[in-house]
């Protein structure tokens, strides 16, 4: 009985359908632990979580030379703003805004720095679905190389206040 | 109701006070009766706070529901705060000390330890709760569940958490005492009864829970009465997440409590082997507080190692223990149902198990639910790489509504199917209505919960009150087929609140009108 207490000695080795059971449990988690480290060197797509310490006026005043310096265009007030390959790109997320827009080539790779001005804020890439937490106070620093052209969407997926549902912004990858 | 073989191992007397214990008439087990009182305090105001936050569910489904969208933006991060506070905590920790308070005494032939000290704990979590949810209510804690800094809340909605926190802790401190008093007093022979060792494993996670908690909300408390500077993002998640997710395994463990209990209640079964069953949960214990890690698997400030290592080789030994219970509960069924003449085939015993027994049917799908649904969603999102495409996606909340609602709620209200007319000692009403509960319930839970994981594999966000994105200064948008599942996350909600209400109704109308059956053994389900 589960709700009487058990006298004597209870400690004794499992046997039968329990012990196969137990055997095969133990080899899936096993095997699921080796998947862990195995895949993060095998797999393409890691989240290596890179970050510095930033205050936020220091990443705002980073984010803007690197907007002035090599913008090309501009989208509702949104500047666009191509990085060189292989160099660094920022993106500015604050109450409910992402800024700026950028424009990235296919196949190079980026350092991508996403920060907060304020709150917590979420950056969700869309039609791809791929979702990475920005906080403020850190410099979050993802190493991207997109490998298909055409314009995504970028969503904010941590509540961040009544607006959070607006809070939108754009990657466009061109060939 | 099985034979119980009266308490054989329990000497009489125990070390209870004359006239403070009642023999159950059902059982045979001796009840005290202040842990009565209190079992029974807490389990109203669970169900109160199950109620606020039942409706605070339809209200969100109904809005997430494209075609009714029914609540204003404000409202809807209200109502979330009500609905993931009412729920997670108030509701579950009020029935979580409730179970330790009849673990602690009626399973151990023991009194109470201290009833003062049960007053204080349940003043202090029923204030605490006041406090939150008024705070809540005035708009003055729109900071949903998690209030990540620097999201700021009113003084009281952090000061009120950590009243509750401090009141469940003195809970779990007088159910220590019940353990110390009642080995002291030498009121039962041999080693505790499985039940009350997962409870008290349950009770220890707590205490982890609790210190973390502290860690994240008291530092958060005095910055939001502007007597220190913002605690830092990243630290807070991570204490944060030392509480969110350890209370959530506080939840297992009781739930897995239960599942042998009512195995034991509706079936008579015995545990096979009662190491392996102590063990799995010792396993939780000791690894399960490491699963808190996977909520930062895409966050700054905590590297790949740190991530690799804390959610892999400690996470899968605690996966290991629900891979035992979900094996060790349905064999101890299918060997009691065998011995009662179910031999025929492979699947006789199941078939003809008591699926007319409410508190039977939930417990079943609970275990069935929790182990499918939530259990096999909760270690993939673990994942790095699939944590990549899942975080804070609509798949996060479509994973825990499979463990917390459809596995720990389900067996909480099984449970209640027995608490009701063994503790409060009143008859069910409308009891054709009460064997069709679970399964309503269950029903509406995956189908809210499936409905969930879909809609969110689209990239769908988690709290999040329009997803059209009308008004944003640059357009997005979701594929159709994520409208489809969104449309039947409303449906699921509204089928699982129904069935919500039923329980309710039901046991409120059992409580406060039934009939006593005091005297005489409960009516067999």
């Amino acid at each position: 009985m589960s709700i009487q207490p058990v006298e004597g000695n209870w400690i004794r080795a499992p046997k039968g359908g329990e012990r196969v059971w137990l055997g095969l449990a133990l080899t899936w988690c096993l095997v699921l632990t080796i998947m862990m480290p195995y895949w993060h060197m095998r797999g393409k797509q890691n989240s290596t979580g890179e970050a510095y310490k930033v205050e936020p006026m220091a990443f705002l005043e980073r984010a803007n030379r690197f907007t002035e310096s090599h913008k090309v265009g501009e989208e509702a007030g949104i500047p666009i703003v191509e990085p060189d390959p292989g160099g660094d790109a920022y993106l500015v997320a604050r109450m409910w805004s992402f800024s700026p827009i950028l424009k990235l080539k296919k196949d190079q790779t980026y350092r991508l720095h996403l920060s907060s001005m304020d709150l917590q804020h979420g950056f969700a890439l869309l039609p791809l679905n791929m979702n990475f937490q920005i906080l403020p106070g850190w410099d979050h620093v993802l190493t991207i190389t997109p490998t298909q052209s055409g314009e995504f969407s970028i969503i904010c997926n941590e509540f961040c206040g009544i607006g959070h549902h607006l809070m939108t912004g754009r990657i466009v990858v061109v060939d | 109701m099985p034979e119980l073989a009266s308490a054989q191992a329990l000497p009489a007397q125990g070390n209870h006070v004359v006239g403070k214990v009642r023999a159950c008439d059902t059982t045979g087990l001796p009840v005290c009766l202040d842990a009565q009182l209190f079992v029974k305090l807490h389990a109203v105001v669970a169900v109160v706070f199950l109620l606020v936050g039942a409706v605070a569910a339809v209200l969100l489904a109904l809005t997430r529901w494209p075609a009714v969208h029914l609540l204003p933006a404000d409202w809807f991060y209200r109502i979330l705060t009500v609905h993931g506070l009412s729920m997670l905590v108030f509701w579950i920790l009020n029935l979580e000390i409730a179970i330790l308070y009849f673990c602690g005494t009626v399973l151990l032939n023991s009194r109470l330890f201290d009833k003062g000290l049960a007053w204080a704990g349940f003043g202090l979590m029923l204030g605490g709760s006041l406090l939150v949810q008024w705070a809540i209510w005035v708009g003055k804690a729109d900071v949903l569940m998690t209030s990540y800094v620097p999201l700021q809340a009113h003084p009281l909605f952090y000061l009120g958490l950590i009243l509750f926190a401090v009141g469940a802790l003195l809970g779990v401190v007088n159910y220590f005492g019940c353990l110390y008093i009642s080995k002291r007093d030498k009121t039962y022979r041999g080693s505790v009864p499985l039940v009350v060792f997962g409870a008290t494993a349950a009770a220890i996670i707590a205490v982890f829970a609790i210190l973390h908690g502290a860690a994240a909300l008291i530092p958060t408390l005095l910055w939001s009465m502007g007597l220190i500077d913002s605690p830092d993002t990243a630290w807070y998640r991570l204490l944060w997440w030392g509480f969110g997710h350890t209370s959530q395994q506080i939840n297992v463990c009781a739930m897995v409590a239960v599942w042998y209990l009512l195995a034991t209640l509706t079936t008579g079964a015995r545990p096979l082997n009662q190491t392996v069953c102590r063990v799995a949960f010792v396993l939780y214990i000791l690894f399960i507080n490491l699963a808190s890690a996977h909520h930062l698997l895409v966050d700054p400030g905590v590297g790949p190692g740190w991530k690799i290592w804390n959610t892999s080789y400690a996470m899968y030994l605690a996966v290991l223990a629900s891979l035992i219970h979900g094996f060790t509960v349905p064999a101890s069924i299918e060997h009691a149902l065998r011995k009662k003449g179910l031999t025929r085939g492979l699947f006789g015993w199941l078939f003809g198990a008591p699926w007319k027994n409410p508190a039977f049917s939930a417990m079943f799908m609970s275990l069935v639910i929790f182990g499918f649904i939530g259990g096999i969603t909760g270690v993939t999102l673990g994942t790095q790489q699939i944590n990549i495409i899942a975080h804070n996606t609509l798949r996060i909340p479509g994973h825990f509504h499979a463990t917390v609602v459809g596995g720990t709620t389900l067996a909480f209200m099984g449970l209640t199917y027995y608490v009701v007319p063994l503790i409060f000692q009143k008859e069910f009403y409308a009891r054709g209505l009460v064997r069709l509960q679970p399964y309503l319930f269950a029903g509406g839970v995956v189908l809210l919960s499936l409905s969930m994981s879909f809609a969110g594999s689209y990239g769908v966000p988690r709290r999040h009150w329009d997803i059209d994105f009308t008004g944003a200064a640059l357009s997005a948008g979701f594929d159709p087929g994520a409208m489809m599942w969104l449309g039947l996350v409303g449906v699921g909600g509204v089928l699982a609140f129904l069935g919500l209400l039923t329980f309710i109704l039901l046991v409120v109308a059992a409580v406060f009108f039934g009939r006593s059956n005091a005297g005489k053994p409960m009516e067999a389900w």
